[in-house]
């Protein structure tokens, strides 16, 4: 070949993995769905190890409930796990019941499964829709499920407003049951709205399993075994995806769950599939628990207390105690010591995402960069939850 | 193993006094058996599921590092508890047994300034890396300044 015919070489990069880049991801990063930082090291697109930093909303709500009374709290709590707010007040509020061996009316711990259930198919609604755009554009436009995802979301929303005034934060639970019975009409507004997402969940199932880029980005990605998953403690969604049939719902029933007929999901690929597929099947169970607590909410009181004229009028003895509750991402759960004054000695927080998140490390390497943001959103983190 | 089957075993294992017990079985170990206690619970009771891992400041008694684990077959909870004594700091790590100790440790050495030995990555997690004294310690006034503000 002659010099005047001769191509130019294009220089290229070496991405056979013979030299390692460091890459920060986050602290402010879209698939984060919060703040959080993680340290890269990569041989090409390939993740080699991973550096999980965490603590950029940390408030220290454990201090914090040491300064503030049984009744100042329970508002507070929602502040931990802002997506599903009515979980973690439940859990705080139901450790001082069983210290104070406070009884609940029937009529409260039957508005407490409703919320908590409506709570989880909107912080599900969140989850899938966000997910599924941090996969982006594959997905059709990348912002329609979103889309889609947040109007059904403003439907529960628009409920949990009407019954206390709140549409994030809620302070519904209180020390021996809930602040607000349900307002009139209140019921056939939440059946039309149950009804309705019940009808799109599977649109959305559909135009997701039929996607071929969702399938071929979520299938064998991010396995987490079964061993793993629970020596780590991931727990909801994630530890039902890897086979264990673990909830807190069925094993160690709270408020009054005996009472109702649902069926807990399991999967057992591991991977983001099968996360997805239990939280789709979670979706029609949550519906299918609204529906008979629509059909049979009993009459009576909905607090066994009498109105609060003082922040200190809650007095829980010495004693110890940890309630948990499964929420949308797993067991929160509130560990929390009593010594008779009307503030805890102590309070731990166990927050689903925490040990969720905990998990990414032992995950990530080995997969590549667009990965870890399909990981990352199969996880479903809460990063006030994380850093409580 | 259920929680009765697991009862028996415990009071077997030198060291463990089985306490109380409503929801979950309540064993107290001495600190030199707490890693042997958690191995023993894991491969022995079938406590596999690692929930947490913490620690509650008793004042003048000292610190006490308590963690849940869950039998999920059983399906029974165990929490257990060891008491470090006045002044001591130190513990055993539990991550050789469970991977899921690593952070709840690294937050409770952030916490409460508990040294676990054998933790492969010791290092504050919550906090930022420069930040002065372990917040949940009772000696640690909430309503003092800690300057400088950022």
């Amino acid at each position: 070949m002659s010099a005047d015919t001769a191509i130019p070489v294009v220089r290229t990069l070496d991405y056979t993995g013979a030299e390692r880049l460091t890459m920060n991801m986050g602290p402010q990063h879209p698939s984060a769905h919060g703040v959080f930082r993680a340290i890269l090291t990569l041989e090409g697109e390939k993740v080699v190890a991973v550096d999980a930093v965490i603590g950029y909303l940390h408030r220290c709500h454990e201090k914090l409930a040491e300064t503030l009374t049984y009744a100042q709290y329970p508002s507070i709590a929602s502040k931990t796990d802002y997506v599903a707010a009515m979980t973690s007040e439940l859990a705080y509020v139901m450790a001082a019941e069983e210290i104070a061996k406070i009884e609940v009316p029937k009529r409260a711990e039957y508005l407490r499964v409703l919320v908590a259930e409506l709570q989880r198919i909107a912080s599900h609604c969140l989850w899938l829709g966000t997910w599924c755009m941090d996969m982006g554009g594959a997905l059709g436009g990348g912002a329609t499920i979103f889309l889609y995802c947040i109007r059904e979301r403003e439907l529960v929303l628009d409920l949990f407003e009407s019954l206390t005034g709140a549409r994030l934060l809620y302070g519904f639970h209180q020390v021996g049951g809930v602040r607000y019975d349900v307002p009139e009409g209140w019921m056939e507004q939440c059946r039309q709205t149950i009804d309705l997402i019940d009808k799109r969940i599977d649109e959305y199932q559909e135009m997701l399993e039929g996607n071929a880029f969702f399938l071929m980005r979520t299938q064998g990605v991010g396995v987490i075994s079964k061993e793993l998953a629970l020596d780590v403690g991931v727990c909801g969604p994630l530890l039902r995806g890897s086979g264990v049939a673990f909830d807190l719902r069925r094993v160690a029933p709270y408020s009054s769950y005996q009472d109702f007929d649902f069926r807990v999901p399991v999967e057992t690929a591991g991977d983001c599939f099968a996360r997805y597929r239990v939280r789709m099947a979670e979706f029609r169970e949550s519906i299918k628990i609204v529906r008979q607590i629509i059909a049979g909410l009993p009459e009576g009181p909905i607090s066994s207390r009498p109105g609060l004229k003082s922040v200190a009028q809650v007095r829980v003895p010495k004693g110890e105690a940890y309630t948990r509750v499964e929420g949308a991402r797993g067991e929160v759960g509130c560990y929390l010591i009593g010594d008779g004054t009307a503030k805890p000695y102590r309070m731990k927080w166990r927050g689903a995402s925490f040990s969720n998140l905990a998990v990414l490390p032992h995950i990530i390497p080995g997969h590549a960069v667009a990965d870890v943001v399909a990981i990352m959103g199969s996880v479903d983190p809460v990063f006030g939850e994380v850093d409580r | 193993m259920t929680a009765a089957d697991a009862r028996t075993k415990i009071t077997e294992f030198a060291g463990a006094v089985l306490t109380g017990g409503g929801t979950a079985l309540i064993v107290s170990v001495p600190p030199d058996r707490w890693a042997a206690f958690a191995a023993f619970a894991k491969d022995t009771l079938g406590c596999r599921f690692f929930s947490f891992l913490s620690a509650v400041d008793l004042k003048d008694e000292g610190l006490e590092v308590i963690a849940w684990v869950d039998n999920t077959d059983g399906p029974f909870a165990m929490l257990m508890k060891t008491r470090l004594g006045p002044g001591v700091s130190a513990c055993a790590s539990l991550v050789p047994v469970y991977r899921g100790a690593n952070w709840m440790e690294r937050e409770c050495f952030d916490m409460f300034g508990i040294v676990f030995e054998g933790h492969p990555d010791l290092r504050r997690i919550l906090l930022g890396h420069d930040w002065v004294g372990h917040p949940l310690l009772k000696s640690y006034a909430v309503d003092t300044p800690h300057p400088p503000y950022r």
